[in-house]
């Protein structure tokens, strides 16, 4: 008890600017709704072209589902990494970042974690619809926002360290998909995996298992990669 | 005014910089330049364009690496540990680092907690720049002159002994000039140090100065760069 009191004694001065740091990027993004949309719109539109495109056939829609809707995800969350430190490096607020009290890596973990909460979470909010469109059967579901709700944080951290870098780059919104995508195979792999299983009857716990396990490696490695790019591109 | 910090609260310290170098992509921008700043003192950079006023300011701010040279800021060299110098500065950059949707008092509330301080100051630091009308209106309503001295603003909000100020005056009218005078002589007053970039005669009291032209090495030879 004494060692738990101490630890959050010490880190309460880390906390209040983190929280206020959280604080400030939600109220951004809920001030500027059309960012907000962006990504979760950019999901549903383009699951929604696919049956267009390939025509009413239950049973092919149905097979490629779970690849369909997993790719639209990470196509949405890339859309919306480019501004992850845009607006904070146009305006020189990056700078003040660097300077804060919490250290950059805790910055870093708290910009992807608003990141998340503004494409992610909207996006797993909208997968239900997305699925109907499909005729995913209703017991692949929970499956499906498991594995999205495992994933799509990888997607945001693994994407942040390439936000970072490309910042000030000539071609920044073309170079990040670029440099980020190879990162995001391993999460389409098992994404899909854990549905196809779930669909074909199987368990999909090692699936589920495997994304987790690729959301606890992301975790220390954006951190300290996102930090260390950040400050690259101060300099 | 409650908006100033005392010399034993905000624990002031010599800042000294020996033979620092700092290199740009490949130019050279500055070397051998050493200055020492006592608690109370203003060090005035001065220097024609491209000098290495605001890389300087970068370096001293701990956002750059000096190629060589040593930075120490109360005896100890700043860059074993940076985190604890961090604490003691402000920076001021060229950018006013406002966002357009929040308002004056959130933007300021923001920087304040960020910094682990509180907002007790957060009135009589908007009162100094006259921002108390416009502090609830969101920035973008903002001028170019007011979004500055809402940046003016953070210095007195959340106190810190040393400033690190680039072209603090840019787009100041004669009355935010003579608050940015004031704050700065009650800052050096209470035993705060400030380096300031300017291209504008304030009328400080006493200050050093340290030109950068003196310091800069010859112009590149065709060749030495790529494009």
């Amino acid at each position: 008890m004494a060692l738990v009191s101490g630890l959050s004694a010490a880190l309460a001065p880390l906390l209040a600017p983190l929280g206020a740091l959280v604080r400030r990027e939600l109220r951004l993004a809920l001030r500027q709704r059309g960012d907000l949309l962006t990504a979760v719109l950019f999901f549903l539109l383009t699951a929604a072209l696919f049956p267009f495109g390939i025509g009413p056939e239950p049973n092919l829609l149905l097979r490629i589902a779970p690849g369909i809707l997993w790719v639209t995800a990470l196509l949405a969350v890339l859309l919306s990494l480019e501004r992850l430190y845009l607006s904070d490096w146009e305006d020189g607020s990056l700078d003040l970042l660097l300077l804060a009290a919490p250290p950059l890596e805790a910055v870093v973990l708290a910009k992807v974690l608003v990141h998340w909460l503004t494409s992610g979470l909207p996006i797993l909010l909208a997968t239900p619809l997305a699925a109907l469109l499909y005729g995913l059967p209703a017991e692949a579901l929970p499956v499906l926002l498991l594995a999205l709700a495992l994933g799509t944080p990888s997607l945001s951290l693994l994407g942040a360290t390439a936000a970072a870098l490309t910042l000030g780059a000539r071609r920044g919104g073309v170079l990040l998909p670029l440099l980020t995508m190879p990162l995001y195979v391993p999460v389409l792999v098992f994404g899909v995996a854990a549905v196809d299983a779930s669909l074909a009857g199987m368990s999909a716990r090692p699936h589920l298992l495997l994304l987790g396990a690729l959301l606890l490696v992301s975790l220390p490695v954006a951190a300290l990669s996102g930090a260390a790019a950040l400050r690259q591109t101060a300099e | 005014m409650n908006g100033r910090a005392s010399a034993g609260e905000i624990g002031a310290a010599p800042l000294a910089a020996e033979a620092l170098a700092c290199r740009r992509a490949e130019r050279t921008v500055f070397e051998r330049l050493g200055f020492r700043l006592d608690p109370g003192g203003l060090l005035l950079l001065t220097g024609a364009n491209g000098s290495g006023k605001s890389s300087l300011l970068r370096l001293l701010a701990g956002l750059l690496r000096p190629d060589a040279g040593q930075l120490s800021y109360g005896g100890t060299p700043v860059f074993e540990d940076l985190a604890a110098y961090r604490r003691q500065l402000h920076f001021l950059g060229h950018q006013d680092a406002a966002k357009p949707v929040l308002s004056g008092r959130e933007n300021l509330a923001f920087w304040c907690r960020l910094r682990g301080a509180g907002l007790g100051r957060l009135e009589a630091a908007l009162a100094a720049f006259r921002l108390e009308a416009l502090a609830g209106q969101p920035v973008r309503l903002y001028s170019a002159g007011q979004r500055r001295r809402l940046a003016l603003a953070r210095l007195l909000a959340a106190p810190a002994p040393l400033w690190l100020l680039d072209e603090p005056s840019v787009g100041l009218d004669s009355a935010a000039l003579a608050s940015l005078v004031e704050a700065l002589e009650a800052h050096r007053a209470g035993g705060g140090l400030v380096v300031l970039a300017t291209h504008v005669e304030l009328g400080l009291a006493a200050p050093q100065t340290l030109a950068l032209g003196e310091h800069a090495p010859a112009p590149l030879e065709p060749g030495e760069w790529r494009w």
